[in-house]
């Protein structure tokens, strides 16, 4: 029997945990003597209140829903991927390698090429960790949180010897050919007398990740590969009993996982900044962790969940443009909504389930 | 003289707020942010000191993502912000695509000097020179023969710091040993002390007795533990010679905080163009002060100030390592 209704539990439970979690940021913002009304209208104009807001909302989600699905999948054959992030900073460097050195003549097929590079330099550096664990049972957290710095230093070797342009101080490659340029949603969106999107980075690739989440929904909940990615995650001496191979699904379900946070550089490296630079993924590895525990995994609340962190990135942006309240409170912030909605969600939920039973029990 | 100057700063500034009174100056920080003890922070400072001479205000932020660069120049440059200052060569890239479509503003790049715009002040160091400088008094304060250099992250810049004080140090002896070590590759090496104070150690072992650190926040571990171990240590950026009188040799200043000062006084009258601020310009130098007086002798500020005038004047050339991304005194 279900504790509570299903739709407490999507909805009530994250809801409450956020409002706890803003009303802790207000008085943050209070104890520094700020207004938190006028912060938190700032945040809800600055993201959601006009296009160009949007813009950044939509791409920063962009980057969210990625990383979020690559650990939301491997969290279903109960696999903890950390190495999002230096997984789609390989994948970076496989879009910069395909858009700069393969004469694309539309930026379509280059969109195409450029998915197929960025997943296959993420997939390949989720491999190795996951050979380990397979193979030798090596943790996985800890193999994956150390390609992350391995990541870090051969990017780094990468643009600062070789695909740095000669005479630049800046450890970053060459700017993208103008035939791979992504359409961004003001191009996309904009007629002659009405611009929208003004300036926003949010691209294409938006529509990407959202065929990403509908395909990793088919893959889990319709697939054959799916179903066994799930029962190994609920046992792995179940899984083998039905004759499933851990080793198989271990590799399989890495694979995946490392090729989505891979193909978040089509979103950030090739839709934003048009060239590879050192800091190009910025911690949306981590966050997607953060993104994939409140979406549960799955690819629909991934997708709200990545909604949800673009608005508090855009929002902390303007914040930090318009107010003085310094940028580790924003950190502080964004930190408190992952608290209440990741670390603590059973302090929501435990108080919940017994008033639902009581409520129920004194029904019938 | 000096009142005198800064009435007549007071005065235009009083002339200036009167003629534009929404041209706020706005300043970007990078990512370190503005309390970086370091390069940030130079021009926190420059841009306070203008605060409190005039009594302006400016609008600030601290960047936290890549893609709010761009951002953050289109919205103060929208918001009416002029000049507008950008801290960091990082920056080159989203103001070569933003300046064009803000013609009437004017933006000042710190550390940029390639761009070619308009309505661009392009700000930057010959820290090779300064770095030439220290390097000679680290030669001529090392008894052991060796000296030592850490660098932050493994970047162009920091190279360009590094092969500067080589070359210094091999024109004082030419038989000296240089000792040059990167903090790590990621930008956590800006800020990490710990790390700091292991390859200070490591360079003490190889006989390291004089440790230029050009690495942020993790330069702070650096000169702490020189002063430990008993051995000299250089600052840089700002002047760290107080941090532990008595040890710190000296300390290559770079003054950013005055590029922003000067940027702000000018307001959006600012000159564009490019400007390098070298030795002539007092854009670098060396840091003398009563913290360190007893360690430098009357030989080596002698020495100093020649090579100084001889830099200036072009009787010593020391060598960029932009020229062809390669050091003639040190191999990384």
């Amino acid at each position: 029997m279900e504790k509570m209704p299903k739709w407490a539990d999507v909805v009530l439970i994250p809801l409450i945990s956020l409002l706890l979690a803003a009303i802790l940021s207000a008085l943050v913002i209070l104890a520094i003597g700020e207004n938190p009304i006028e912060a938190v209208n700032l945040m809800v104009t600055g993201s959601l209140g006009s296009t160009y807001g949007w813009g950044y909302t939509l791409y920063y989600a962009t980057n969210f829903m990625f990383t979020g699905l690559a650990v939301a999948v491997a969290f279903h054959a109960r696999l903890f991927n950390i190495g999002g992030e230096g997984q789609a900073m390989l994948g970076g460097l496989g879009v910069a390698i395909v858009c700069l050195y393969i004469p694309w003549p539309h930026w379509s097929i280059a969109l195409l090429g450029a998915c197929v590079a960025s997943a296959l330099f993420g997939a390949a550096w989720a491999a190795i960790p996951a050979y380990l664990q397979a193979k030798r049972g090596s943790h996985i957290v800890i193999t994956t949180i150390m390609f992350n710095f391995i990541a870090a230093a051969f990017l780094n070797y990468m643009l600062v010897n070789v695909m740095r342009p000669q005479g630049s101080q800046d450890p970053a490659t060459a700017r993208f050919p103008e035939a791979v340029h992504l359409p961004t949603f003001q191009s996309m969106f904009s007629s002659a007398e009405n611009i929208v999107f003004r300036g926003a980075p949010a691209n294409i690739s938006f529509f990407v990740a959202i065929l990403a989440c509908i395909v990793v929904w088919a893959l889990i909940w319709r697939t054959r590969l799916g179903y066994e990615i799930r029962a190994y995650g609920h046992s792995e001496t179940g899984a083998v009993y039905a004759g499933i191979s851990p080793v198989r699904i271990t590799i399989i379900a890495m694979l995946i996982s490392g090729a989505l946070a891979g193909m978040m550089a089509i979103n950030n490296v090739m839709g934003e900044a048009e060239r590879l630079v050192l800091n190009s993924t910025e911690g949306a590895g981590f966050i997607g962790i953060a993104v994939a525990l409140m979406g549960r995994s799955h690819p629909f609340g991934v997708f709200l969940a990545a909604l949800l962190f673009g608005f508090l990135y855009q929002g902390g942006a303007e914040l930090a443009l318009w107010t003085s309240i310094p940028r580790e409170l924003i950190v502080v912030i964004q930190a408190l909504v992952i608290l209440f909605t990741g670390a603590l969600d059973n302090m929501v939920r435990i108080p919940l389930e017994k008033l639902f039973l009581t409520l129920r029990t004194r029904a019938d | 003289m000096t009142l005198m100057k800064s009435l007549m700063g007071a005065a235009a500034a009083v002339a200036m707020t009167a003629g534009a009174a929404l041209a706020e100056p706005a300043l970007i920080f990078d990512l370190g942010g503005k309390f970086d003890k370091s390069f940030n922070e130079a021009a926190h400072n420059g841009a306070q000191r203008w605060a409190n001479e005039t009594g302006g205000k400016y609008r600030e932020i601290e960047l936290q993502s890549e893609a709010q660069r761009e951002q953050a120049l289109r919205r103060f440059a929208e918001a009416g912000a002029n000049p507008i200052i950008t801290m960091g060569f990082a920056m080159a890239d989203p103001l070569a695509a933003v300046a064009s479509d803000y013609p009437d503003t004017k933006f000042v790049a710190v550390d940029v000097n390639w761009l070619d715009a308009p309505n661009i002040r392009q700000v930057s160091f010959a820290e090779h020179e300064g770095s030439y400088l220290v390097g000679m008094m680290a030669a001529m304060a090392s008894e052991s023969g060796t000296v030592g250099f850490i660098g932050g992250m493994d970047i162009p810049l920091i190279r360009h710091f590094g092969c500067g004080y080589a070359q210094g140090a091999k024109a004082v002896n030419p038989d000296i040993n240089v000792v040059a070590n990167m903090t790590g590759t990621t930008p956590a090496a800006w800020n990490d002390p710990v790390k700091g104070s292991e390859l200070t150690k490591a360079q003490i072992s190889q006989g390291a007795d004089v440790i230029y650190a050009a690495a942020g926040g993790t330069g702070v571990g650096v000169l702490q533990t020189a002063a430990d171990e008993g051995i000299l240590s250089i600052g840089v950026d700002s002047n760290q010679n107080h941090l532990h009188p008595g040890k710190v040799l000296t300390s290559m200043l770079k003054r950013v905080d005055v590029a922003v000062y000067d940027a702000m006084k000018a307001g959006d009258d600012v000159e564009t163009g490019v400007f390098t601020m070298g030795l002539a310009e007092d854009g670098v130098g060396v840091a003398m002060d009563d913290n360190n007086k007893e360690l430098v002798s009357v030989r080596m500020s002698d020495a100093v100030t020649d090579a100084r005038k001889g830099i200036i004047n072009g009787d010593i050339t020391v060598v960029s390592y932009y020229e062809n991304d390669s050091c003639p005194a040190l191999q990384f």
